[in-house]
């Protein structure tokens, strides 16, 4: 009867995962010395799109929250990097990190408006949302108007005296932005906190009873969320340089990619965003020049993963072979001895 | 006794059904009450108005002397009303451990290290430690319904709503099940226990209610209800004069 008992969170799978990813990241981070200008792009866009697809995966996989409405964000967070930079002298990083916090606040009484709503209609709610930021931004003739307008020469100099310099200190910028997002995604599930938007997922009747508020678990997370992405839409734009209400607020750039490359990477899983995102830029680089067969390509991917593993490549695999890369789960261990 | 549950003239009705009509009962500190009555009575739906899944369209529900009414689902669990439900709702995805550690560490909201000892505890006195680390789909009937059990518990009730916990257990498993109530009403926990497998309800409860249609038939002490010739009338279904 007295025997004792410890609960462990980690494995040894997991603690080897976690020395990789280490020196994954140190790696990574000397890019700029090994890889070249084209290369530096292309990791920087895996990097954007493995933090959309975590922060995607958090709202639907995790809290049952199907967004088609992020590009909302994404594209807010462009926008407001020219407007702080244009009128009002922010330095661009400076910018980009005010604007997180203004796309969490503006969330707010977005997250008013749309929790009203259930399942496809909650899905439908989001994209509508995303729509009037593209029209409301579209009449801001300072900024362009519907037809965009570039970040004068001037603020771009300002982030660093050479080309090759602004674009390191923005790829630095967008994989230190990268593996916050992982890292909070991955601390928040295993937290408290997390283990709640878990029980919600798994049964919401069961989990009010048990005293988890749901809205305000869900409020949080989509909050959260939106600031995040506001943040990373700064950083795409910082990239591009050049921003239009079209490109900012792209339902196919911005979610419908996102939502391919978590489906199929495995939804609800820490791991699926980043299967899924290496699955996806493979499929990119190499079907691209088929121009418009390319999209029929990825459409084919998904309905064939979608049938075969429905919980996505990561989900199949994990559910065969009984492994976590990145542990949630907390498990009893009995302690000899006693 | 003072009392830690009472309601007040609650009434609710979905369309032309009332599944609680005027209803007046209450619990006292560290009783037993069951209740009885026929399928769609209203007693699950009275376990709901407590719980507040549903709102009451008239009356009042006192809890330790002060309306809840206006207290949402989360609340009231908070304040120490917990509830396993009649079909088990385990958190599917999550390890029996992980279930009970959701209602211990949000429902009861104790520490990680206090909760997590709480669950390993509750785990042991509901006979389901072994399987502690087993997902929660996995199970069979029988944990299933001891892990509802095991995770109200897990969030330090004062009062426990018990729909139907008995249903589909064997003789041998009904008289564990028995020995693990009494265990728990001797932590001076108060229980509302809904069952139909009445010999079950009798050796445990105190005191027995019956409703019928939201309305309340007969209360009072277990045997003397069960003899009743209402009761036998609308619960068994004997004839009166027969």
């Amino acid at each position: 009867m007295n025997k004792e008992y410890e609960i462990l969170q980690s494995s040894k799978v997991s603690r080897a995962s976690g020395f990789i990813a280490i020196f994954l990241i140190i790696f990574l981070f000397f890019a700029p010395w090994w890889a070249g200008r084209a290369d530096i792009r292309l990791l920087s866009e895996i990097f954007l799109y493995l933090s959309l697809a975590s922060l995607w995966n958090l709202l639907a996989g995790y809290c049952g929250l199907v967004s088609v409405g992020q590009q909302a964000f994404v594209g807010l967070g462009g926008y407001l990097l020219f407007a702080l930079t244009i009128f009002s002298g922010f330095n661009p990083f400076a910018a980009i990190l005010v604007s997180g916090i203004l796309g969490a606040l503006i969330s707010l009484p977005v997250a008013f408006l749309i929790f009203r709503l259930r399942g496809a209609y909650f899905a439908i709610g989001t994209w509508v949302v995303a729509e009037v930021f593209r029209l409301s931004f579209a009449q801001i003739q300072s900024l362009g108007g519907g037809s965009g307008s570039s970040l004068p020469v001037g603020i771009v100099k300002s982030i660093a005296s050479s080309k090759a310099m602004r674009e390191s200190l923005t790829y630095w910028m967008i994989l230190g932005l990268t593996v916050f997002i992982l890292l909070s995604v991955y601390l928040i599930l295993r937290s408290r906190r997390g283990i709640a938007l878990i029980a919600i997922r798994d049964n919401e009747l069961a989990s009010q009873s048990l005293g988890i508020n749901i809205l305000r678990s869900k409020l949080f997370v989509y909050v959260v969320t939106a600031g995040l992405t506001t943040i990373l839409g700064g950083l795409i734009f910082l990239q591009k340089l050049r921003i239009s209400p079209d490109a900012a607020f792209n339902v196919n750039d911005w979610t419908a990619f996102v939502i391919f490359i978590v489906v199929i990477g495995g939804i609800g899983t820490i791991e699926g965003p980043i299967i899924g995102v290496l699955v996806f830029f493979i499929l990119r680089e190499t079907l691209a020049d088929l121009g418009s067969i390319y999209l029929i390509m990825l459409g084919f991917v998904a309905i064939f993963v979608m049938i075969r593993a429905p919980k996505g490549i990561w989900g199949f695999v994990s559910s065969k072979y009984n492994i976590e890369l990145f542990p949630l789960s907390r498990k009893l261990k009995e302690i000899k001895g006693e | 006794m003072k009392k830690i549950l009472e309601t007040k003239n609650l009434c609710k009705s979905f369309g032309a059904i009332k599944v609680a009509d005027e209803l007046n009962f209450h619990v006292a500190e560290n009783e037993a009450l069951g209740i009885i009555g026929p399928n769609g009575a209203g007693k699950t739906s009275l376990f709901n108005l407590i719980t507040g899944t549903i709102k009451q369209d008239k009356g009042n529900i006192f809890y330790q002397g002060e309306s809840i009414d206006h207290l949402n689902v989360p609340n009231r669990c908070h304040q120490g009303i917990s509830r396993s439900f009649q079909i088990p709702q385990p958190f599917g995805g999550l390890s029996v451990f992980e279930n009970t550690f959701v209602a211990a560490s949000h429902g009861a909201g104790l520490s990680t290290a206090i909760a997590n000892k709480t669950c390993i505890q509750i785990l042991e006195q509901t006979g389901l430690l072994s399987k502690a680390n087993q997902i929660a789909n996995t199970l069979t009937l029988l944990e299933r319904k001891r892990l509802e059990l095991a995770r109200a518990l897990c969030a330090k009730p004062k009062i426990l709503l018990l729909d139907e916990i008995a249903g589909g257990l064997t003789e041998s498993e009904c008289q564990l099940l028995i020995q693990t109530i009494f265990a728990i009403k001797d932590t001076g926990i108060s229980i509302i226990w809904i069952e139909h497998i009445v010999h079950a309800l009798m050796s445990v409860v105190d005191r027995l209610t019956v409703i019928n249609f939201g309305a309340k038939i007969a209360d009072g002490p277990p045997k003397e209800i069960m003899n009743s010739k209402d009761v036998k009338e609308i619960y068994i279904g004997i004839e009166a004069d027969a």
